[in-house]
């Protein structure tokens, strides 16, 4: 048995395919989505946006120790990625064989991003790989 | 009414391990890679999955064609490593694409050919107007146990098709299945790697369903292998489907397109689709392409495809079969181990 089930559940759109929200009043992007514009308050105007999923590495780093789940994909990096529309992000990169660096243009892509053990639930969503290549 | 593809995806991981490489650990000699007719094969990342697969050939499929994923009203997924045993593909792969949640799914299981048994069911239901698109996807992340000689060619990608009866880009004239009671290759509920009945696999099995389902498809049809221009056939390894293209009639030149096979290894339900797949992405408007799957236990789907005008529009909206082939990064056995997770950390 799991309790984590409905908080994942939940976070499905966001996962898969970064749903996040749009104010059309200030033309303001948010990743995770909000359902208040602190810009406008009261006159926001909220709508659902899907983000494209491209971006460029503004930061990262490379874990080499992790959790338990995590220890067989040792190293992997991990970055906060600008995404076209505006809004910022943590997401694991994928590299190629030239690591990662900051300003590399990412796309995104659909992987495991962790398990429950042997028995519980697996959770997909999105990673980033290099938008060449 | 007629029906067939409207769009297809494919996605194969960029890791790749050599076949030799494989027989140095295994002390097997360097004809191993010959004798097969597969040199090299793909690995997938380690949080790649049936499912991950999945999802990115069908997401290349959705774009290939500029689909509204909305129009889909069944998602078939066809796999012999399907992560969850309880929990079907089909219902990430819909989320993941955004389809509306009026669809139904549910997974196929049927060695190597359950891709082609999920493409039709989604014709049965196109073609009587039960629905509008269905999405028909063969995926695999094949395991053989370290040693076996299956581990030489047990490999990772997966190919999507939509089905429909407008817009085609290829149309599916006919199909013809040839299913027997065969044990010659099978894998028990909870076990991690299957089980095979070695040279056993071969005539009573492979040659045998595949050669039938294709006579009974020419014969229905009254047509012989010169009507085709290409011809793609399940690939368990570069053999075989030499070998069976030979036995019917079938030339070099014809299966020389969709014969991916020897760069990628055998992608159990990926397979025989991204055979088709690569001879989609060479294809001219007017083309015939025969196409035969194999799944062991054991059965064989014919397929008699020909090629539309519509392919010209859609062929450049997704990366080709050659494209993923080219994209490759190469793993020695060590790294290999540890990405298929045969290393208990
Ligand atoms: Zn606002």
């Amino acid at each position: 048995m799991t309790d984590n089930a409905p908080r994942f559940w939940r976070a499905i759109p966001q996962r898969y395919n970064l749903i996040g929200t749009h104010c059309s009043n200030c033309n303001e992007y948010y990743f995770p989505p909000r359902n208040v514009c602190p810009n406008c308050r009261r006159s926001a105007q909220m709508e659902e946006h899907k983000f494209k999923g491209t971006g460029t590495v503004v930061s990262c780093t490379t874990i080499y120790s992790a959790t338990e789940d995590f220890k067989r994909q040792t190293p992997y990096h991990l970055a906060i990625i600008q995404l076209d529309e505006g809004p910022r992000m943590t997401g694991q990169v994928i590299s190629g064989p030239s690591g990662v660096k900051i300003g590399m243009k990412v796309k995104p892509v659909f992987r495991i991003l962790g398990k429950e053990g042997e028995r519980g639930i697996i959770y997909y969503g999105t990673k980033f790989a290099p938008l060449e290549g | 009414m007629a029906s067939g593809i409207i769009s297809y995806g494919v996605y194969i991981p960029r890791f790749r391990i050599r076949v030799d490489e494989i027989a140095r650990v295994w002390g097997d000699g360097e004809d191993i890679s010959e004798g097969l007719r597969v040199y090299e094969k793909s690995v997938p990342d380690m949080d790649e999955d049936a499912v991950t697969i999945a999802v990115e050939a069908s997401r290349n499929a959705i774009r290939r064609a500029g689909i509204d994923p909305k129009r889909i009203g069944a998602v078939y997924a066809g796999s012999e490593s399907h992560p969850y045993a309880v929990k079907p593909t089909g219902t990430i792969i819909g989320e993941a694409i955004c389809t509306s949640p009026n669809f139904t799914a549910a997974d196929f299981e049927f060695a190597c050919k359950a891709g082609t048994a999920a493409i039709q069911a989604c014709l049965g239901l196109v073609s009587s107007n039960l629905i509008d698109l269905g999405l028909a996807v063969g995926t695999d992340v094949s395991q053989g146990a370290p040693g076996d000689m299956l581990e030489y060619t047990a490999a990772a990608g997966g190919a999507a098709y939509v089905i429909g009866s407008s817009d085609l880009a290829a149309e599916i004239e006919a199909f013809q299945s040839f299913t027997t009671d065969t044990p010659d290759f099978w894998r028990r509920e909870g076990m991690p790697y299957p089980e095979h009945g070695g040279r056993f696999t071969g005539e009573p099995a492979y040659f045998k369903h595949v050669t039938s389902a294709a006579l009974g498809l020419l014969r229905r049809l009254d047509r012989v292998p010169e009507d085709y221009d290409y011809a793609v056939f399940h690939q368990p390894n570069g053999k075989f489907p030499a070998r069976v293209a030979r036995k019917l009639g079938f030339s070099k030149e014809q299966i020389e397109p969709g014969l991916v096979v020897p760069m990628i290894g055998n992608t159990y339900s990926g397979s025989c689709l991204l055979g088709l797949a690569a001879t989609l992405d060479v294809a001219k408007p007017g083309d015939s392409i025969f196409v035969t799957s194999f799944g062991s236990g054991a059965g064989s789907d014919a397929f008699s495809i020909k090629v539309k005008d519509r392919i010209e529009e859609i062929r450049d909206g997704a990366p080709s079969v050659r494209d993923y082939i080219s994209k490759a990064q190469y793993l020695d056995y060590a790294m290999y181990a540890k990405h298929k997770g045969k290393l208990r950390l």
